[in-house]
């Protein structure tokens, strides 16, 4: 009778570990500010300890949050959409193992998305680390998602080659001659994704994913604009702020940084349920991010707070 | 030999982070580990990929190829102290190749289409046409145009900051101070992320502890 007038508090594990995490924080916090109006100096290393705890209780106990794509994402992945099957986008891995936790899930669900649509790619990289970084959605993506797709009709790795903007100026005019082959060795012309494609005017996307130089503002400045090909790109978050001006007329979308990976993934789940069960990294990487979002905000509180303590007083003298 | 791997980068990876309590002989291991593949790893992958995939294998297709093994060998000299001063040709080679590579579509690119992208319409969408645009476009584009004008107004420095003149550059410091921050944050969430991925590495990969 009683659970039938409240209903048994069903609390999990993670739940419990939630609680405690939070509670451990807010009482951290806590103590912090009061040892701070006691102006008894707080040692940096406490200031690291809270963001140590903040990143690992969400991690241990997961924390999903809901996104919804931003105008600036939802483009890249309206534009994907509105491709039709057959249509080949170059996917550039112009990053390295240092960049990947923030971009390799941009890559992930781009693929994931452009392999579900049944677009073609050829993916290449500006990094020669961007090698390593493909093996990982050939093996994590590609081939346990896409058991189907076949490599060299519809996917085609490229890899690496030396020069920078050297690779984009020659591949603007004409790809063959700074690719004459995969990385295999299979012969241009015997590639099948590559029909119908001389240079990178006759593709329908491309998209760079990256964060330093060379990146997407190389791939603007030597292929988006000369030759008018739609640019879109996923960039570390230390890069967002500077692209900014390029969309949307230079750059159709961009995702910046974990919270526009996290934005694909949860657009990509919503269009395609599919997906409902695949890795989603960006996603949980948010509560971690949130979190430690917040306690650094209310570190800068706590700051200011003091700071404007100490100026009352100031005046009071 | 995966297990190793595995014991090898969490070794490293607290290493790093060791840093956080202080500078310490662990810390400066794994630095110099780090620098030393890290200019390994460049220095073979340049050598297949340039010099013996550019070079070495379409020797005999063209001269020109020799012209440029010849300048990356000039660059070495800067090794023999004597002779380093040679070193300076290809590097002044280098500089030209790129400020003429990159003239004209930075020109085009970053002055050029960043201009006409601030010439915005103020009461028509972005790129559509008539008197169609949301509220949210029109603050947008009034955003851009007031904050691009003002933020300029503050870098000119041939006129006393005074008056009408003084409150617009005081509009473009604000401009700048908020856009500061937007980047600040970014960086943050940025550096974060990193953070996330390593003890992410550390929890799940290493110890195996995500529920």
């Amino acid at each position: 009778m009683t659970s039938h007038l409240m209903p048994p508090l069903a609390l999990t594990l993670v739940d419990i570990g939630r609680i405690l995490s939070l509670a451990v924080i807010a009482g951290g916090l806590l103590w912090l500010f009061l040892r701070a109006i006691k102006r008894k100096e707080v040692e940096r290393r406490v200031i690291f300890l809270f963001i140590f705890v903040s990143v690992v209780a969400p991690i241990l106990f997961p924390t999903v949050f809901q996104e919804k794509a931003t105008p600036i994402v939802k483009d890249v992945f309206d534009k994907i959409e509105s491709l039709p099957p057959g249509s080949v986008v170059l996917l550039s891995y112009d990053f390295d193992p240092a960049m990947a936790p923030e971009v390799q899930p941009m890559a992930d669900a781009i693929s994931r998305h452009c392999l579900v649509r049944g677009l073609k790619i050829i993916y290449m990289c500006l990094f020669a680390t961007g090698q390593g970084q493909f093996t990982s959605t050939l093996e994590n993506v590609i081939k346990p998602e896409f058991p189907d797709k076949v490599n060299l009709v519809d996917y085609v790795n490229i890899g690496y080659k030396a020069g920078n903007e050297g690779v984009l100026n020659v591949i603007i005019t004409d790809f063959k001659k700074m690719f004459p082959t995969d990385v295999d060795g299979v012969p241009y012309d015997s590639i099948a994704v590559f029909k119908g494609i001389r240079s990178c005017k006759d593709l329908d996307l491309v998209i760079s994913i990256g964060g330093g130089k060379p990146g997407i503002k190389e791939w603007i400045l030597f292929v988006g604009d000369p030759g008018n090909v739609p640019i879109a790109s996923g960039v570390a978050a230390v890069v967002a702020p500077l692209m900014y001006p390029y969309y949307p007329a230079q750059m159709l979308g961009m995702l910046g940084g974990i919270k526009g990976a996290a934005e694909y993934e949860s657009e990509l789940v919503h269009h395609y349920p599919q997906f409902k069960n695949s890795p989603t990294p960006a996603l949980l990487m948010m509560g971690p991010q949130t979190l430690a979002h917040l306690v650094i905000m209310a570190f800068i509180v706590i700051g200011n707070i003091l700071y404007l303590l100490e100026r009352k007083k100031g005046r009071k003298r | 030999m995966e297990h190793f791997a595995l014991w090898l980068a969490a070794f490293l990876t607290l290493g790093i982070i060791s840093f956080l309590y202080k500078d310490n002989a662990w810390y400066k291991l794994t630095e110099s580990i780090f620098i030393g593949l890290s200019a390994g790893y460049w220095m073979v992958s340049l050598f297949w990929d340039n010099f013996y995939g550019k070079f070495w294998v379409n020797k005999s297709e063209s001269p020109y190829l020799y012209v440029g093994a010849v300048l990356g060998l000039l660059m070495l000299l800067r090794l023999v102290p004597r002779i380093g001063w040679i070193s300076r040709w290809p590097l002044s080679f280098i500089v030209g190749a790129t400020s003429g590579l990159w003239l004209i579509n930075y020109f085009s690119s970053n002055i050029m289409k960043q201009i006409e992208a601030t010439i915005l319409p103020l009461f028509s969408a972005q790129f559509g046409s008539g008197f169609d645009a949301g509220a949210a476009a029109i603050i947008g584009n009034l955003v851009i145009v007031t904050g691009t004008f003002s933020g300029l107004v503050y870098f000119f420095f041939s006129k006393e900051h005074k008056g009408a003149f003084g409150r617009t550059a005081k509009l473009g410091i604000w401009i700048i101070m908020i856009t500061f921050g937007a980047s600040f944050g970014y960086t943050v969430m940025s550096r974060m992320s990193l953070f996330i991925g390593r003890i992410d590495f550390l929890l799940s990969d290493w110890l195996g502890m995500i529920l």
